[in-house]
């Protein structure tokens, strides 16, 4: 049991006096990879130079010399991110087979820092989806599917198609890092946020997921879905983790001219947070149709907690919230048309056949690279960005983007220190249940609590609190100010101790070591 | 009142289908067409025919490539005829996941030539997409600044010369509308035989500055003469090379006629414009082919139509995919560019993260009109002259250095310069760089002529001889050919004599 606990406290210990080796570390996440593989988590696992890192990481520790907290960590990174010499995806025939020249600046950074890279995560087409079923490669299953909890819990139909009809998915588009988290095979995973593509994963999987705020992390290298409001997002076992994490990738890139100049110092979190002075606001609107009764009595139970610390709970309005999902979709359609247009066949990716003329072949390419979901949202786009359609849709999404962001302003200038929001409307669904809908109608519902602050720029971060009645995950999404992310992540941390989540209890995890693996074992909040 | 260029009417007219290629067969029945200038301010005068006189009208929109040693987002270097994709950055072939990083040093040719044209810089401009599919355009976009950019409201004042004589010469003024930065895009090669096409992306992301001038010109000349005028501008700022031959410079021209008292007529814009010569060409053939085809009945489309430079005339571009819908959108990855002057400057501002453009306003060179002025002044010399020495590279340096190696009078020294070297330079082809006679050498001919050393017949003898560039010196040249002046009274009287004696002895 030496390794429970966070990086920082524990892991990092435990391998700077040598009770276990980077390889070892290493080594064991990649058998439970294999194991877990009909997670369909990974994409590609790049066991080869993990080990490679893992024994450059053990020769440094043996110097004496580690680089720091992540050196020797294994860590997972969505496959939109570039990785120079391993295949870079993003779930699409586009850029199946394609092999970046360089690496995305948050890769370079944990490299840097001795993070051993297992692999590339599995996610939606290009980011687009909120349920990690869209991709290329194969919808990622939830591993509280096959956990222990959720097994009591539910009810088989029929006793030979339990498994494979009754898995849930794990929400998306960073699906696949979260349940890289989620089931040991790493220690943290990168994920991007555009509308809650961290956040929503990390509630479905129970695991923390992190959107720092627009501009404090590089972009550079990550392959854009809405340039404006993608950030690179952070998915960990616990907010101190998280923390880790924040510190080691954030700051001033001269690659991405839209990160902030400032420095940016790493913090670490305060053992006993104090939330007694803290003003908490709980918005009406996040009150949303939908919003399971499950959720909403977790939402104020966790309000009490707050009261009952002595911290000031208020509710409080956004009233601008109602048009975001609506606003949202003409933005990142027009975004997305302009972006995927570099995706033509000629300098990289998969290239048609066709060759009667150059715009037969781009046709060809096209319709053969992406996928529905992909081409109907560079069509939207492309008709909301249209000379005569540009000021009636496009401008005018921007505008109410704008009113949007200032209900936040108004509510932090009002004193609020944070808001308190569910992440999602309910627990994960099952993935044939999940299907039935088409994935726009799905994104408009599952991006509703998560995507207003993409449109604000804000840091938010997922907390896992409890499980459903159905022995599912439940998150909570905590709201902070530009740039306040330590406040953010200390009252993410007191409530994350205030509400002991429950460790999953998977066959596959506790058939290796657990004891590498596991958190401190708790009651359950509910 | 604004002087007329174009011999202040344009009575530039002509038979119909008379060696004009593209022009309808056959005479024109009306023979003869006035066409008014529309000098602004300036009477149109009536059709010699006793029909409204046409009024053309000429915009133009210019876009010089940027001097800078590395493009406009991307590290990669700017060089002109490297190997194919030898130059071509990450970004600069749109891999996924890249950003565009600005260059400083674009953006400060961009404000010295907007300062240079009387423009106001805007203090905070914006980046643009503007999405078009081209195989030479990797990103299916090109940033550019649609909607604010960075230097608005200018002017450029030009001369040129009325009916070719260079006594005449009349100023006129064009309006900039803005000076936009922009990305250049690659170049593509078709090969129709193999139905392929090959493409180069050296040049793809190089900094441009789009000039756009109003349509304050009325023919291809005054045409020509703008454009002449800001590459001479752009040049002495090093803001951009403005090489035509090469590229760095590209003129299209906005082209339409109009009757006075109407509205302007349907425009067309001209592009495949690759030399000043061709600009005036092409300017002057599609006005006349406007008139025409308005004349019989026409109308003119709004397309674009190319130069042919072996034809002489203009003809419409196949454009495949018709009107374009450029669909512009904000560049996300760019935050707004913001430009401070000293009052605007905060003081806690690392100074290499800003550009103050009061700082670069100190530091502009002396521009083409200060310099003529300053020749003129300085030399006594006639204005016309100021404007051939600046013409031409190095000339106005070389007729200085002379100068001041002389006693003769800059006056006469400006003949010899300007007769003797130039029209020889010009006969071979050569530029002033590459003249055989240095100005030194010059400088010692004009000075054995000024002591009356040798006679002017002689100098030219002499400055024959320093062409073939042997590496003589004038004197020794004058030596051996023994041109020498006689000037000893005595020396002459026996030589007369001698002359005389032979003539007696015969």
């Amino acid at each position: 049991a030496a390794l429970k606990g966070g990086l920082r406290s524990q892991v990092s210990a435990a391998l700077k006096e040598g009770r276990v080796t980077p390889t070892e570390l290493c080594q064991r996440c990649l058998a439970l990879i294999k194991s877990t593989k009909f997670l369909n988590a990974y994409i590609t696992v790049a066991e080869e130079t993990a080990l490679k890192q893992a024994k450059e990481s053990e020769e440094r520790y043996k110097r004496g010399q580690p680089l720091g907290i992540l050196d020797g960590i294994p860590v997972a990174v969505k496959d939109n991110f570039n990785t120079a010499g391993i295949e870079t995806t993003c779930a699409s025939n586009m850029l199946k087979g394609y092999i970046s020249p360089y690496n995305a600046t948050v890769v370079q950074k944990l490299l840097d820092q001795g993070a051993v890279l297992l692999g590339k995560t599995n996610l939606d087409e290009f980011a687009m989806g909120s349920g990690s079923t869209d991709g290329v490669f194969g919808p990622v299953r939830n591993p509280w599917s096959y956990s222990k909890q959720y097994k009591e819990k539910s009810v088989p139909k029929s006793h030979s198609e339990d498994e494979e009809s009754d898995w849930v998915i794990t929400g998306g588009s960073s699906g696949g890092s979260a349940a890289a988290v989620s089931s040991f095979t790493c220690f943290a995973a990168l994920g991007s946020d555009t509308g809650g593509s961290t956040r929503n994963p990390a509630a479905h999987c129970g695991v923390v997921g992190l959107k720092p705020t627009y501009g404090l992390i590089s972009r550079h290298g990550l392959i854009p879905l809405v340039n404006s409001m993608d950030v690179p997002g952070i998915l960990t076992r616990c907010v101190d983790d998280a923390a880790v994490l924040l510190g080691s990738l954030a700051g001033h890139d001269p690659k991405d001219s839209t990160t902030i100049q400032d420095d940016f110092r790493p913090f670490e979190l305060p053992d006993l947070p104090d939330v007694s002075k803290l003003s908490i606001g709980i918005p009406k609107e996040y009150h949303a149709p939908g919003l399971s009764s499950e959720i909403l009595a977790l939402w104020s139970k966790a309000a009490d907690l707050f009261k009952n610390a002595g911290a000031k709970v208020v509710e409080v309005s956004l009233p601008h919230t109602r048009y975001s999902i609506v606003c949202y979709h003409v933005l990142c359609t027009a975004e997305v048309a302009s972006n995927m247009a570099r995706f033509d066949g000629l300098e990289y990716g998969h290239r048609s056949d066709k060759k009667e003329s150059t715009e037969s072949m781009y046709a060809a390419t096209r319709r053969e690279g992406f996928n529905d979901v992909v081409r109907g949202r560079i069509l939207s786009g492309n008709y909301f960005l249209l000379k005569q359609n540009s000021e009636k849709y496009f401008v005018k999404a921007l505008k109410v983007r704008r009113l949007i962001a200032n209900d936040f302003v108004k509510v932090f200038r009002s004193g609020v220190d944070i808001l308190l929001t569910p992440t999602t409307l309910s627990d994960a669904a099952p993935y044939m249940e999940f299907i039935q809908e088409d994935n726009r109608t799905r994104s408009a519902q599952d991006d509703i609590l998560t995507q207003a602050a993409n449109m604000a720029g804000l840091p938010a971060i997922n907390v896992p609190t409890a499980l459903s009645e159905r022995g599912l995950p439940v998150g909570l999404q905590f709201i902070g100010r530009s740039f306040q992310e330590k406040q953010l992540l200390t009252v993410a941390k007191w409530f994350e101790k205030q509400v002991q989540f429950p460790m999953i209890q998977l066959e596959e995890v506790k058939r290796h070591d657990s004891s590498v693996f596991q958190h401190q074992k708790s009651a359950s909040f509910s | 009142m604004a002087a007329r260029g174009c011999g202040g009417v344009w009575r530039w007219a002509r038979q119909r289908g008379a060696g004009w290629p593209g022009s309808g067969p056959g005479p024109s029945p009306r023979g003869q067409r006035a066409v008014a200038c529309n000098a602004r301010g300036g009477a149109v005068p009536a059709g010699k025919s006793g029909l409204a006189p046409w009024i053309p009208v000429v915009g133009l929109e210019i876009h010089a490539q940027i001097s800078s040693n590395s493009k406009l987002f991307s590290g990669s270097q700017v060089q002109f005829a490297a190997p194919p994709n030898s130059l071509v950055s990450f970004f600069d072939a749109s891999l996924p996941g890249t950003l565009p990083v600005l260059n400083r040093r674009c953006v400060e040719a961009a404000v010295m030539t907007g300062l240079a044209l009387n423009c106001s810089i805007n203090k905070k401009s914006l980046f643009d997409r503007k999405h078009y599919f081209y195989a030479d355009l990797p990103a299916g976009y090109q940033i550019t600044q649609q909607r604010v950019p960075i230097a608005v409201n200018g002017s450029l004042s030009y001369s040129l010369c009325i009916d070719n004589k260079m006594s005449q010469m009349v100023t006129k003024t064009v309006r900039i509308k803005q000076i936009q930065l922009e990305q250049d895009s690659g170049k593509s090669l078709h090969d129709d035989t193999r139905s392929q096409t090959l493409v180069d992306l050296n040049r793809a992301g190089v900094g441009l500055m789009e000039v756009v001038m109003e349509p304050d010109m009325c023919c291809g000349e005054e045409a020509a003469a703008a454009v002449r005028e800001l590459q001479l501008i752009l040049q002495t700022l090093g803001s951009s090379q403005a090489v035509m031959a090469e590229g760095q410079l590209r003129v299209d021209a906005n082209v339409s006629v109009h009757h006075p008292g109407e509205p302007y007529g349907v425009r067309t814009e001209v592009k495949n414009i690759n030399s000043m010569r061709f600009l005036a060409k092409a300017v002057d053939y599609e006005i006349q082919r406007q008139i025409e085809e308005l004349e019989n009945g026409g109308t003119i489309l709004n397309e674009t139509r190319a130069f042919d430079s072996k034809l002489g005339c203009t003809v419409p571009m196949r454009d495949k995919e018709g009107k374009q819908d450029y669909r512009f959108m904000p560049e996300p990855n760019l935050p707004p560019l913001i430009l401070y002057d000293t009052k605007s400057l905060p003081d806690n501002m690392n100074h290499q993260q800003v550009i103050n453009i009061d700082w670069i306003h100190e530091r502009l060179p002396d521009l083409p009109s200060v310099k003529r002025e300053k020749l003129v002044e300085q030399y006594g010399i006639l204005p016309e002259h100021s404007f051939t020495l600046l013409n031409e590279d190095g000339l106005a340096e070389f007729f200085e250095t002379v100068v001041k190696q002389t006693q003769m009078k800059p006056k006469k020294v400006i003949g010899w310069i300007l007769n003797d070297l130039f029209s020889y330079l010009k006969k071979h082809s050569l530029t002033v760089k590459e003249s055989p006679v240095s100005s030194f050498l010059l400088a010692d001919l004009l000075n054995l002529l000024e002591k009356k050393e040798i006679s002017s017949t002689a100098a030219k003898r002499v400055l024959a001889e320093l062409w073939k560039g042997e590496g003589k010196t004038p004197l020794e040249i004058v030596k051996e050919q023994k041109l020498e002046l006689l000037q000893d009274q005595k020396e002459l009287e026996q030589i007369c004599q001698a002359v005389i004696d032979g003539q007696e002895n015969e």
